[in-house]
């Protein structure tokens, strides 16, 4: 098969048609929708962070015109079963029974109590209002101290202990190494509670039709197949009874992967009462139910010998979970990510780590973008730079003396991590360090410093676990598809029509996948029509997280094409009388080669579709074909380096981002102007994390943040541009050669934020270990306040 | 979420407004531009039974200058205030503060009188009406008063308007040519309400300081004047070695700043330190 003219539409920056569509406001969200029957849910939810629910007064509430019926965890509990968060190959994990609303114990500020569904959502939050809750307040576990402490109160007595996950790591003789090495660099470092915060809130319409016993969800998920098996599983319906549709998502940045109770709860509600159920989260219960992430503490070091070269990393970190692991993936991959990554990009003779994950009284905690990485990653890059100016070495050059030789090492870290191959960390460096012109910024910061402002450069070199395989979930009996499937559909005039289990939330993914047909069959951009997003339509797949949509479902939609193109051919040569390994298919046209033999598509593609007559008996004509791709390694693992500039002012303690670099490594790139704004949005987002966001919560386990005047998210004008630059090394052993870059952006920005904060508070000889690094917090490092 | 119900009355005149005033009284809330009363009303923190909206009141709505005088309508909204060619002529430390009120889709909709009637303590122009020395025109079925803004800020969202009374003028005394004006303001995000903020002024006579007033916003229940740190920085000299001194030390007197989420006590007063020094120092430079 020739691939010489398949470059075209693969590399090229092609625009998304759907954006204009979304920015004419013509897109179609699940709160559009509006069945006939239609009900309202709002929810009662805990006040308390943990309590006893002693009675539930319904009486007024249900009362007040308009509202049809109000739920507590006893009636829905005779439809849907409570879940647990198992992984059968991780028998140290441990979980407790969750139920879709409160049953007797509320275990934070925010779990829902009771379920109202009203005429309307106004109706329906004028009820909620009237239910009367009875509570006997119980001590709230609300910091990761507190979980660990003797004589803390157990939040699930049966399990004897608040840890959900405790694992530790060792390789060499970390404590010989770190007792004998000339220089040791031990920091504590917190990163905070954050969440993902969705343009477009959890959205989801339950329908249950009690005459064909099917219940369809229309919801706004990364992952239609999973939330199709846990709610068939958790309502007693068979899987093929469930149908997921999923309208246009505004954004999940892995929000929107889990089982939520509240969404649990509205389909229990419209089981019991055979009507559609709409709940769209506001954003003032968002913060209280949507899964956070992060929130670790970390007690890091690294030892290094007299000419900088790298001889240990530790790291003792404590992560908070909610109290339940978040189902059904778990809460262990963010704090397993978060050990596991440290000093990853580095060789070293040992390495030492120890990870707690403990319950808290709330929300859950889970897969948000980097799951992990952003941690792991800040944790080994703060440390490298307080190395670098405690030794006096540039950076740059500490981190070159440094990076992994997988010659040597071979490819699979201290940690435990199979990098795969060989990572391409030094010509990262080396493009980074000339995209930035770094010698020129280090005499402007020196210029600077001698007018008295303080200009900071910061660096985070990464590697980023993209495209996880089967071994992870499939193992240990979770369904959830490392694979994604495509199905191709020849249409009569000659168009694809391209069937896909990947799912779109905002990415533009479609359009990547629609270059790699097109390029595949040799057909324009514009003969591939993309459908997904619908259970009961596309081939099973696993949607949408682990920066794997195009590695996965690009290389399923790859072979697809491959072997449509292959029926193509093979119908031409019948209609051509010639051997389908003579034929050329072009633009639109089917050529025998040497010869002015030709036909056009759609004619090839009529005969597939009405004269199969002409076609032999058994011949592989069929005009529409599905392939499945998974991959089989753990992870496909990415590579990169962030920078960053900042001013800081000294006498405020005030912060300017002046400009931020990223060269990253995600093997082939199908569209840059795709990959360069994945990048760029997650960047911002790590930007947010570095400077701004926090769950935070007071000792009684209350959000002090639900608002977006107080959960402080990174705003636009506020940003500076990303400059972007790739170095590419396609993986081998796909057709597409694709890693995936979606989380590379979050992984590496906070980290270089924070460094280059503290090389401009480094003439102060003040540094920042708590994220988000605020004003108070640079004026506390710097004296100026107690 | 969804607010709790409530009736909604567009008024023509504000007899009409006074009457539905004096029948609801506490029951009923003015609206003007909506844009902290609908996201409170949103959030469920205010329930009020009626929404009086004076939105059509054109008379309510301007700048003009009368006399010494510029006189702002209430209805006047942000953008033209801030676009506003009198008030950048005549009251430049309004027009230094305006972009730094929310945001530009806010200022197209926000209005003076509504800023002024809500008195968040982290605001702008509240403090800038102290600093100016501003005088509040209120109406009611009765007729009309007027209150200085010194004694029209009485706490955390309360000010001198009785249930029954509508803020519908602001007169604000033209600058006479001798006077320095200072804004600033600490804000974690542009846009947001300030941790702490300044609104300044001094008037200069024959180069010589004489009237400083230093108003400080974010920093307790309302704007504040910081009389003693005046006073103090007069006597020390503006350009004393010793001012960053005086100002820590005076400072602490005049303000007693709330912690919050986003910034302790202690790292508010500091920061108004800072913005007192600087100030200072732009008066000097001016």
């Amino acid at each position: 098969m020739k691939h010489s003219a398949s470059e075209r539409l693969v590399g090229s920056p092609i625009r998304r048609p759907k954006a204009r569509q979304l920015v004419a406001g013509r897109g179609r969200y699940t709160d559009d929708l509006r069945p006939q029957g239609l009900l309202h849910a709002a929810f009662v939810r805990s006040q308390y962070a943990h309590a006893k629910v002693l009675a539930v007064n319904t009486r007024s509430a249900s009362a007040l015109a308009g509202v049809v019926k109000i739920f507590l965890a006893d009636d829905l509990l005779r439809v849907c079963r409570p879940w647990t968060t198992k992984f059968s190959q991780v028998p140290e994990h441990r979980s407790a029974p969750q139920p879709p609303l409160a049953h007797g114990t509320a275990f934070w500020q925010g779990q829902p109590i009771a379920i109202v569904l009203a005429r309307s959502r106004a109706i329906a939050e004028d009820a909620a209002a009237l239910v009367e809750v009875d509570y006997e307040p119980l001590i709230a576990v609300a910091s990761g101290a507190a979980a660990l402490a003797d004589h803390s109160p157990l939040i699930h007595p049966s399990l004897g202990s608040n840890i959900l996950f405790e694992k530790k790591l060792r390789s060499g003789e970390p404590e010989t190494v770190f007792r004998q090495a000339p220089t040791v660099v031990r920091r504590s470092m917190r990163f905070p509670r954050l969440t993902g915060v969705p343009l477009e809130s959890r959205s989801i319409i339950a329908d249950f039709d009690p005459t064909q016993k099917t219940l369809t969800l229309h919801a706004s998920t990364q992952v239609p197949h999973q939330m199709r098996s846990v709610f068939a599983a958790q309502l007693g319906l068979d899987e093929s009874r469930v149908r997921v549709i999923v309208p246009d998502v505004g954004g999940g940045f892995g929000i929107k992967l889990h089982t939520y109770d509240d969404e649990v709860a509205v389909a229990a509600s419209s089981l019991l009462l055979g009507r559609p159920v709409k709940f769209i989260s506001d954003r003032f219960e968002a913060f209280v139910s949507d899964n956070h992430a992060r929130a670790h503490s970390a007690d890091a070091a690294l030892a290094l010998d007299q000419d900088g070269k790298f001889l240990a990393f530790s790291t003792v970190d404590v992560m908070e979970a909610g109290a339940f692991s978040t189902y059904p993936r778990s809460s262990v991959l963010e704090g397993m990510q978060a050990i596991n990554q440290v000093g990853a990009p580095y060789d070293a003779a040992a390495f030492d780590a120890h990870l707690r994950i403990v319950f808290q009284n709330k929300p859950h905690t889970g897969s948000y973008r980097g799951v992990g990485q952003p941690i792991g990653c800040a944790v080994t890059e703060l440390l490298v730079e307080s190395a670098a100016r405690l030794m006096s070495i540039d950076p740059a050059e500490l981190r070159r003396r440094n990076y992994r030789n997988a010659a040597q090492s071979g490819p699979v870290t201290l940690s435990g991590v199979d990098l795969g191959g060989e990572l391409s960390q030094e010509a990262c460096l080396d493009k980074l360090l000339a995209l930035m012109d770094y010698p020129q910024l280090r005499r402007e910061q020196a210029l600077a410093r001698e007018q008295g402002k303080y200009l900071g450069v910061g660096f985070a070199s990464f590697i980023e676990a993209t495209a996880t395989g089967p071994m992870f979930y499939g193992s240990s009996k979770v369904p959830i598809a490392a694979s994604d499937g495509c199905s191709l559909r020849l249409e009569p005039g000659g168009t694809v029509s391209c069937i896909t289990s990947a799912q779109f939330q905002g990415q533009g993914l479609e359009v990547a996948l629609a270059q790699i047909v097109a390029d595949a069959i040799t057909i324009p951009f514009e003969a591939v029509t993309i459908v997904h997003g619908d259970t009961a339509v596309t081939p099973m797949g696993g949607g949408s997280y682990a920066s794997r949509g195009l590695t996965i479902a690009g290389e399923a939609a790859m072979l697809a094409a491959v072997a449509l193109r292959q029926n193509i051919l093979n119908a031409a040569a019948e209609l051509l009388e010639a051997a389908a390994s003579d034929l050329e298919l072009h633009t639109g046209r089917v050529e025998v080669a040497g010869t002015d033999r030709s036909i056009s598509l759609a004619e090839v593609a009529f005969a597939m579709h009405y004269c199969q007559h002409l076609m032999p008996p058994g011949a592989s004509t069929d005009p529409m074909v599905t392939r499945h791709h998974a991959s089989r390694r753990s992870f496909l693992v990415a590579n990169g380096i962030q920078a960053s500039m900042v001013e800081v002012d000294p006498e405020s303690g005030f912060v300017r981002l002046l400009r931020h670099w990223v060269v990253d490594d995600c093997g082939k790139i199908v569209n840059p102007m795709l990959a360069d704004e994945q990048i760029r949005g997650a960047v911002i987002q790590g930007i947010g994390a570095a400077l701004f966001e926090e769950c935070a919560y007071d000792d009684q386990g209350q959000m002090l943040a639900a608002t977006m005047a107080d959960y402080l998210v990174p705003m636009a004008a506020d940003m500076p541009d990303v400059e972007i630059g790739h170095v590419e090394t396609p993986v081998t052993d796909t057709l597409l050669g694709t890693k995936g870059v979606g989380e590379a952006g979050i992984v590496g920005a906070s980290a270089s934020v924070a460094n280059a904060i503290n090389d401009a508070l480094a003439p102060f000889g003040a540094e920042v270990f708590h994220l988000p690094v605020t004003p108070e917090k640079i004026l506390r490092a710097l004296g100026k306040i107690t | 979420m969804k607010p709790a119900p409530f009736s909604y009355l567009r008024v023509n005149d504000l007899v009409e407004a006074f009457d539905l005033l004096e029948d609801y009284g506490a029951d009923a809330r003015i609206l003007s531009g909506g844009q902290s009363l609908i996201p409170t009303l949103n959030l469920r923190l205010s329930a009020p039974s009626l929404l009086i909206d004076i939105g059509g009141l054109a008379s309510l709505r301007g700048v003009e200058a009368r006399g010494e005088q510029i006189r702002i309508g209430a209805l006047t909204r942000h953008v033209d205030v801030e676009r506003s060619p009198l008030i950048a002529t005549h009251l430049p430390l309004i027009s230094q503060a305006m972009p730094h009120v929310a945001h530009a889709a806010i200022r197209n909709r926000g209005t003076i009188g509504g800023s002024l009637a809500l008195a968040d303590p982290a605001a702008e122009l509240p403090a800038c009406m102290l600093a100016l020395n501003a005088t509040m025109v209120i109406a009611s079925k009765k007729g009309e008063r007027k209150v200085p803004a010194s004694e029209f800020f009485k706490g955390l969202y309360a000010t001198a308007l009785e249930p029954n009374e509508i803020l519908v003028y602001i007169d604000i005394p033209a600058t006479h040519g001798g006077e320095r004006y200072y804004f600033n303001e600490f804000a974690r995000r542009h846009g947001d309400y300030a941790l702490v903020g300044i609104a300044a002024m001094c008037e200069f006579i024959a180069n010589q300081p004489r009237d400083l007033r230093l108003v400080f916003f974010g920093c307790g229940d309302r704007p504040l004047r910081a009389s003693q740190t005046e006073a103090a920085v007069l006597q020390t000299g503006l350009t004393s070695p010793q001012l960053e001194k005086t100002i820590t030390t005076a400072i602490g007197r005049d303000l007693d700043p709330q912690a919050d989420l986003h910034a302790s006590s202690s790292t508010r007063l500091h920061l108004a330190s800072v913005l007192a020094r600087r100030s200072i120092a732009s008066f000097l430079n001016s």
